[in-house]
């Protein structure tokens, strides 16, 4: 059974367990929305004078931050008690892509090239990691949410504006892969 | 009983859309118990690998597609039979799941929908990935977080000069 788990999980199997998390949030009086989490951070630990992160986080967001807390222990125990056995396999014509364009580590879950303290020191590093993360936190609560709030939750719900803002995300990430990547290396 | 903004977004009230959670309510175990669940599985299903994210953004497997659109099947007749139901949660009040209002150019969703897109693919993570590839052991996604915080703050200082609607 360890060993049936360990084994990378195919799309048929993660995909429904994710969609899972949506009845299974609600069910418990929270919702899915992963993102949320970012403001209740700042909210708990900027001192503002700023409305948007005036409000009472723990009434709000302590179930949200326990959830995220969760998801670190969840992906450590991922990491380890049921690590996979061998290497991501990357299909062939993304490598051949990526090195054409420059990148050298295929190995892990990112590029160590970039992900990875020496590479944060790079042109590359600098962009994938701060700037994309910074474009991951303005984004989504620009646009109310994240994969899980629009793309999940919000999509099911048949919302038009979830619509929208996942075409968005689809146009940023086209974007970001065909034009920007190649010229960061 | 809510907590919201004393000066909220120009147009509509409703732009936000967060509601009051229960504190403990069945007890916040309960919340890091779902969590651990989804860490596991997004790692297992390899979702929060930068170079599936990559595959997907160049069209060169199924995978996250599959992930997507299973994930997002359950997730709507999920919530079809919680509201056909009238399903309540565990501490027997009403799931209501408040529909984001869209607008009449709806400027927030495609504009900050797009500057998502561009940090997910960068990043090769959106939020729930980055908590799980910290756990992964991929330290330097506490930098991403960080940026991410960062980009959250200015957004929230900008909000009132940005159109969202």
């Amino acid at each position: 059974m360890l060993e049936l788990l360990s084994q990378p999980w195919p799309w048929y199997v993660a995909g429904p367990l994710i969609g899972l998390v949506v009845p299974l949030l609600l069910w418990v009086g929270g919702e899915f929305a992963v993102s949320e989490n970012l403001r209740h951070i700042c909210a708990a630990v900027l001192p503002t004078r700023n409305d948007f992160f005036r409000y009472d986080w723990k009434a709000r967001g302590l179930w949200n931050l326990t959830f995220a807390s969760g998801i670190v222990l969840g992906a450590a125990i991922a990491a380890t008690a049921l690590a996979s056995p061998d290497p991501l396999v990357v299909s062939d014509a993304t490598t051949a892509d990526l090195m054409a364009i420059g990148l050298e580590t295929f190995d892990g879950l990112a590029p160590a090239q970039v992900f990875s303290w020496e590479g944060l020191a790079t042109v590359p590093g600098f962009v994938m990691i701060v700037i994309g993360g910074f474009l991951v936190g303005f984004g989504t609560r620009y646009a109310g949410g994240c994969t899980s709030g629009h793309a999940i939750s919000g999509l099911a719900n048949l919302q038009l504006s979830s619509l929208l803002a996942v075409l968005g995300f689809f146009a940023g990430g086209l974007a970001a892969t065909w034009v920007i990547l190649p010229l960061l290396f | 009983m809510t907590s919201r903004e004393t000066t909220p977004l120009p147009v509509r009230a409703s732009s936000d859309q967060e509601r009051a959670r229960p504190l403990s309510g069945p007890g916040l175990f309960v919340y890091l118990a779902i969590g651990t669940y989804f860490g596991i599985v997004v790692t297992k299903g390899e979702v929060v690998s930068w170079f599936r994210i990559q595959e997907m953004f160049r069209f060169q497997s199924f995978h996250m597609y599959g992930v997507i659109a299973t994930a997002l099947a359950v997730a709507m007749v999920s919530l079809a039979l919680i509201k056909s139901r009238r399903v309540q949660t565990v501490r027997g009040d009403e799931i209501v799941v408040p529909p984001k209002e869209l607008g009449r150019k709806g400027y927030r969703y495609w504009i900050g929908g797009t500057l998502f897109g561009l940090g997910w693919a960068l990043a090769g993570a959106c939020p729930g990935p980055i908590f799980a590839l910290i756990g992964n052991g991929v330290t330097v996604y506490g930098v991403v977080l960080l940026s991410a915080l960062f980009g959250t703050w200015l957004y929230g200082a900008l909000r009132h000069r940005l159109p969202h609607y």
